[in-house]
């Protein structure tokens, strides 16, 4: 198995790992996208995600990751081998791919071989339970982005085609990233993102310098390097299952809904989407900071990420989304 | 040490490089700008010849499919043996390999993806990819680039050089620099490549982590057991240089440049190619890192192409950030779109096997071909045959491009600059509505330039619309031309072109760069009737102040709408347009 590069090593970006281990600890917030130029960590955070999260529960030959106990998908209880964990999958999804590869097909050796109408799942059962990840989700095509919007919002991958009718669980965290200076992404779709978050490359010499020196060094000796961080990806990981546990006590007061919602309002942020997001995505930070109530700051926190790609857009403001979200907040928060 | 690797020319150090990939395959390999023929010819047959002998070798064409990269069930095989035959697929061949990819200009942003993807994952493919583009704006995706060590640019080789001596390193030297490898220290180049880079305007990190992989198979190969200055400089100008986004400012290894910032250093006017040379430092004083970062820069600015320094001096960006290289109209039929019937026909290449229609054309030949397993007493419920192969079809709307060509001359400038930037910049917000794309051209002084080459980014299209200057003659001729040439380019892949002028039509400077009203105008029409007979859809937008007869003339040989810009008032041209477009 490939080593990847430890989530905790990972010099700044500290919003984008925020972004992600909210999306750890509650999955409903949505997925996230990171958007900004290339060489910023933004696959390197992403992929490092397996190695923060506990393993699951499923069995050996699942290419559904289903759960100990489900029923078997397609009927065959023994196909699927016995009880094993797994890594959470982290699934890439590479650039043109085809509607076949993503929501699964017909299996044709098996329709061809034996006249069998067999399905031959696809990228979204094998992300079940996991993470789905589009690198350069700009330039993917706008037909595939609202098919995996659709599925990661149900949870389920319903299957109508080829005189196929399959439906199978696909639970998973959708992230995105992108450069936008090679095309944006349609508004109809930015929105139903979770989280946003914008990187860029360190600014900071030293930073620089030091992400030079990590990388060269896990990319001469992964193992030596992991080995190296492995106390600190512990903790994290630790941190995570307790917040995992924690996310589902927290209660929100109305103090924190009418401060949520009044943030929108300032904001012009539309729909309750962005207030629900606000939301979820502050009871996460809460727990990850061990907290056994949400406060204010926990919102101010998280405010960004979550309505940054909600304002309404004036295309041809020249100040970008962060400053006039920064703006609002400033104004939101001293009143 | 060895030799000072300064004094190598263009040829030497594009062998070393490939001496430095055959060291260290991490190195993701290379971008070989250079036409076919010789001299890229040789460069292959060097770069061979130190690989590993068991590596594979694979030629990866432009215009490859999903089933040819990534393998999977081979259909005819599959039906001829009666079981399952599995195709391997090209990248995996080439784990451990090496993928020369073929025109890498065409490479669409899908198969530069999944590069990528391989090229991150371990065990990594090296990756060769052959840019044959003429255009400094046509170039391989960035996403591949990107994770390509060397940018080599072997069309200044010249036949001489080629049959000028023995490599410098040998299987055997790779060899033993393979075994010292692990063993190089970095002393301070991590330090002095990052600022370098930092110096340079390279934002992305992955450069600086590819030059110190350089540095240290430099080393290795050198047999040194620490990077020392003369690797490093080498790392730098093989890696670093090519990738340059603006010259180094003194104190810029300091703070991180701002971006966009317009190079205020002196011109350069040495060709790296033939003419690298750099004062020979003095290996006894001690080195600080700042001394090395010194160095480094200095070594990546002397082997920056003289094309490169002449872009960057004007402001112009880079070349090699495009999203994807453009595929030709092929590309975009029978592979995805909506369904548009079906047909016989070989699946694979992209195209999809109709599995319901393929059955139901084999279902009327069961018992016939049956005849022949019954004695068996064995065979396949339903026999299915090559010529029962079925394929779907799709048929896909048409991108269109919107191109605007903008005079900047000084007769507008003096008068309505502002106003036709504020009507494009409406514009451009409703193509981004529409997700068509823009491509934007002005014209001023002698020539026509193309500040945005076809793009959906607006973010883009409106940093050079605000950087534009004016002043200057109106060379509409060369304008008119400029756009045709776009407009053609787009037209063969498969888009719909639409073409949006902006000027007084008052052309007083002719193709030749000289002025002269009468000619101008002449070649102006004859420009615009070519125009005409290209069939794209044109408007013109006279920004003159009372409405001009050469505009509307230009208009009449080019057979575009004639549109007068309405007073203070953009929105209502970004109206028009939109008719006119529609």
């Amino acid at each position: 198995m490939t080593l990847n590069f430890p989530f905790p090593a990972i010099v700044g970006q500290e919003e984008m790992k925020q972004a992600l281990l909210i999306a750890c600890v509650e999955p409903r917030v949505g997925g996230v996208l990171i958007f900004g130029d290339r060489g910023t960590a933004k696959s390197t955070a992403v992929r490092a995600l397996a190695g923060l999260l506990p393993e699951i529960e499923t069995y050996e030959h699942c290419p559904y990751n289903s759960a100990p106990g489900s029923d078997p998908i397609g009927g065959d209880a023994r196909a699927r081998g016995h009880q094993v964990r797994k890594p959470t999958p982290v699934v890439d999804l590479p650039l043109g791919v085809t509607e076949d590869r993503v929501v699964g097909a017909l299996d044709i050796e098996k329709a061809l071989r034996k006249g069998e109408k067999a399905f031959e799942p696809g990228l979204l059962a094998r992300a079940n339970r996991g993470f789905l990840y589009i690198d350069e989700v700009n330039l993917l095509e706008d037909h595939i982005v609202d098919l995996l919007l659709d599925v990661a919002a149900t949870g389920e991958n319903v299957v109508e085609r080829d005189g196929l009718s399959v439906r199978h669980p696909a639970k998973f965290v959708l992230v995105g990233s992108g450069n936008p200076e090679e095309g944006e992404l349609r508004p109809q779709l930015l929105d139903r993102f979770g989280l946003s978050v914008e990187v860029s490359t360190p600014r900071d010499i030293e930073d620089r310098i030091e992400v030079v020196r990590r990388r060269d060094a896990f990319e001469r000796d992964p193992v030596a390097f992991c080995a190296r961080w492995e106390e600190a990806v512990g903790e994290l990981r630790a941190r995570i299952a307790k917040a995992q546990t924690l996310v589902a006590k927290i209660e929100t007061t109305d103090a924190v809904l009418r401060r949520a919602s009044e943030i929108c309002m300032a904001l012009g942020a539309d729909g309750l989407r962005g207030e629900l997001t606000l939301i979820r995505a502050a009871r996460a930070q809460a727990a990850l900071e061990g907290c056994a109530a949400m406060s204010l700051e926990h919102l101010r926190a998280v405010a960004p990420a979550a309505l940054r790609h909600r304002l309404r857009r004036d295309p041809l403001d020249e100040a970008g989304s962060s400053v006039r979200i920064e703006r609002g907040l400033a104004e939101a928060f001293a009143a | 040490m060895s030799a000072p690797a300064d004094t190598r020319g263009g040829w030497a150090q594009a062998r070393l490089a490939a001496a430095l990939l055959a060291v260290d395959p991490g190195l993701g390999g290379a971008m070989l700008k250079a036409r076919a023929g010789p001299a890229r010819d040789a460069w292959l047959e060097a770069l061979r010849n130190l690989v590993n002998e068991a590596a594979p070798w694979r030629r990866i064409p432009a215009g490859v499919g999903d089933e040819a990269l990534l393998g999977g069930v081979d259909l005819a095989g599959t039906l001829k043996a009666g079981r399952a035959v599995h195709r391997a697929g090209l990248l995996d061949d080439i784990r451990n390999g090496v993928g020369v990819l073929a025109m890498a200009e065409r490479a669409g942003a899908g198969l530069a993806a999944r590069l990528a993807l391989a090229l991150d994952a371990a065990p990594a493919p090296m990756i060769i990819a052959l840019d044959e583009s003429a255009d400094p704006d046509d170039g391989a995706p960035g996403a591949l680039t990107e994770r390509l060590a060397f940018h080599l640019d072997l069309s200044g080789v010249a036949l001489s050089d080629l049959s000028e001596a023995q490599a410098e390193h040998d299987r055997e030297a790779v060899a033993m620099a393979r075994v010292r490898l692990p063993y190089v220290e970095n002393g301070d180049a991590d330090r002095a490549l990052t600022r370098t880079a930092a110096a340079l305007g390279i934002t992305s990190l992955r450069p600086p982590l590819l030059a110190l992989r350089a540095a240290r198979a430099a080393a290795a190969l050198d047999g040194l057991d620490e990077i020392g200055e003369a690797q490093a400089a080498l790392a730098a100008r093989l890696v670093l240089a090519p990738r340059a986004l603006h010259l180094p400012h003194q104190d810029q290894a300091e703070d991180d440049p701002a971006p966009g910032e317009p190079p205020d250093a002196p011109p350069q006017d040495q060709d790296a190619q033939h003419d690298n040379h750099e004062p020979d430092p003095d290996p006894d004083t001690v080195q600080t890192p700042d001394d090395l970062t010194e160095i480094t820069t200095e070594a990546a600015k002397a082997a920056m192409p003289a094309g490169l320094l002449a872009r960057l001096e004007a402001g112009a960006p880079p070349r090699g950030s495009g999203a994807g290289g453009r595929a030709g109209a092929t590309r975009r039929s029978g592979q995805r779109g909506r369904p548009a019937g079906t047909r016989r026909g070989d699946p694979g290449e992209g195209r999809k096997l109709d599995v319901l229609a393929t059955l139901r054309a084999a279902a009327p030949w069961g018992r016939m071909r049956r005849r022949g397993w019954d004695r068996l007493k064995s065979g396949p419920a339903l026999e299915v045959r090559r010529e029962d192969f079925r394929i779907k079809h799709f048929k896909q709307k048409a991108e269109t491009l919107t191109i605007f060509v903008v005079d900047a001359s000084g007769s507008l400038a003096l008068n309505r600059l502002a106003e036709a930037k504020g009507a494009v910049e409406l514009m451009l917000a409703e193509s981004y509505v529409r997700r068509d794309q823009v491509a934007l051209i002005a014209f001023r002084g002698s020539t026509a330039e193309t500040l945005l080459p076809p793009t959906r980014s607006l973010t883009r299209a409106k940093k050079s619309l605000a950087a534009l200057p004016g002043g200057g003659g109106t060379p509409l001729a060369t304008a008119i031309d400029a756009a045709e040439a776009l407009a053609h380019g787009a037209a063969r892949q498969g888009r719909t072109v639409t073409l949006v002028f902006l000027t007084d039509g008052a052309a007083n400077v002719t193709r030749a760069g000289t002025s002269g009203r009468d000619i101008a105008q002449a070649e102006a029409h004859d420009a615009a009737r070519r125009l005409r007979a290209a069939g794209h859809g044109a408007i013109i937008v006279d920004v003159s102040r009372r409405g001009a007869d050469t505009a509307r003339s230009v208009a009449q040989a080019m057979a575009a709408r004639y549109v007068r810009l309405p007073a203070g008032n953009p929105g209502a041209l970004a109206d028009l347009a939109r008719k006119a477009a529609a």
